[in-house]
């Protein structure tokens, strides 16, 4: 599903970015501000998860919050003509929550392969970074591992009205 | 930077069951709620407390833009320490930066401001670099996927 967002749809998207309301109701609360009946509603957001428009419904927990208080994106360059399969294979592992090809920025950025491992502690995230590694091997050509040291923003999407 | 918030089962089992879904329905906090053995009211109130307390940054779907014809964008750059306040007040003043994080390299990466920009368009995205450029004076990386291999981003409540 590309292309432009039905307005429908957009008016969802602008009613719920902030988030559910948190009510008996939400969805009916919902139809009430974009005038259209509860079952549209449901009708629709169930399509929208159903096309993968929505991710999913639910909670985004504040990492730190609930106990991660080590993140660390790691980031690896690998053979152009290796990273799908390192790619899917470094996916797989149970601790990696993202995982994606992205482009090098050369000369300041040599890395082409993003995982980020989320633990406890530092010594946690090394840990499975090097489980990493070991994955990848000899065709690792150098890596670097970002530890965050704060959150400076994370409100989400916010589109215009 | 640890956040030191007490969280009982209870609220750990929400925190845990939210992460994986909701359901579409009429009364989907009662649904909720009965599974894990406590009133809706209940529920709603802890839900908007973990909100409120910054436990959970939000409550509700989750949009992919891409799917819709928009785009997130992961950038990044390289922030002097003596600029740092000014040059965050730029980036997070825009609508379109859906996140931000302050990372530190293990190795010698000097990138060190990481954020995520969405909008409806790829000339959003455009947009929003051209403007932080400018504020900024910096240049900006930025880091589109190409590819992706996994995303899954449930983390059970740790003690």
């Amino acid at each position: 599903m590309t292309g432009g967002l039905d307005p429908i749809d957009r008016r969802l998207v602008l009613s719920t970015q902030g988030g559910l309301p948190l009510v008996p109701r939400p969805y009916h609360q919902l139809a009430e501000e974009v005038g259209i009946s509860p079952a549209e509603v449901m009708t629709r957001l169930a399509r929208m998860l159903e096309s993968g428009a929505i991710r999913r419904i639910g909670a985004v927990p504040n990492h730190y919050a609930i106990g991660y208080t080590a993140n660390g994106m790691s980031v690896w360059d690998v053979p152009d003509e290796r990273i799908d399969q390192l790619g899917a294979r470094v996916g797989a592992l149970d601790f990696v929550t993202h995982c994606y090809h992205r482009p090098r920025r050369l000369p300041e950025w040599p890395f082409n392969l993003f995982a980020m491992v989320h633990g406890s502690s530092r010594a946690e995230v090394r840990d499975k970074v090097a489980k990493i590694a070991a994955v990848i091997g000899c065709d690792c050509r150098s890596y670097d591992v970002l530890f965050s040291t704060s959150i400076l923003k994370k409100s989400g999407l916010r589109i215009g009205a | 930077m640890r956040e030191a918030i007490e969280l009982d089962t209870i609220d750990r089992a929400i925190i845990d069951t939210l992460q994986g879904g909701f359901p579409i329905c009429e009364r989907p906090y009662a649904e909720v709620a009965g599974g894990l053995g406590i009133a809706e009211a209940d529920l709603l109130r802890r839900l908007q407390r973990l909100l409120d307390r910054r436990v959970l940054t939000r409550f509700g779907p989750l949009f992919q833009v891409e799917r819709m014809g928009g785009a997130f964008v992961l950038a990044a750059m390289r922030v002097p320490e003596t600029d740092w306040q000014r040059v965050l007040a730029v980036v997070n003043s825009l609508p379109a930066v859906a996140h931000n994080y302050r990372r530190e390299s293990e190795r010698n990466s000097e990138f060190n401001m990481w954020f995520v920009l969405a909008a409806e368009s790829e000339a959003g995205i455009d947009a929003a670099i051209g403007q932080i450029q400018q504020s900024s004076g910096l240049q900006v990386f930025s880091f589109p996927k190409l590819q992706e291999y996994f995303v899954e981003m449930k983390l059970p409540v740790r003690p």
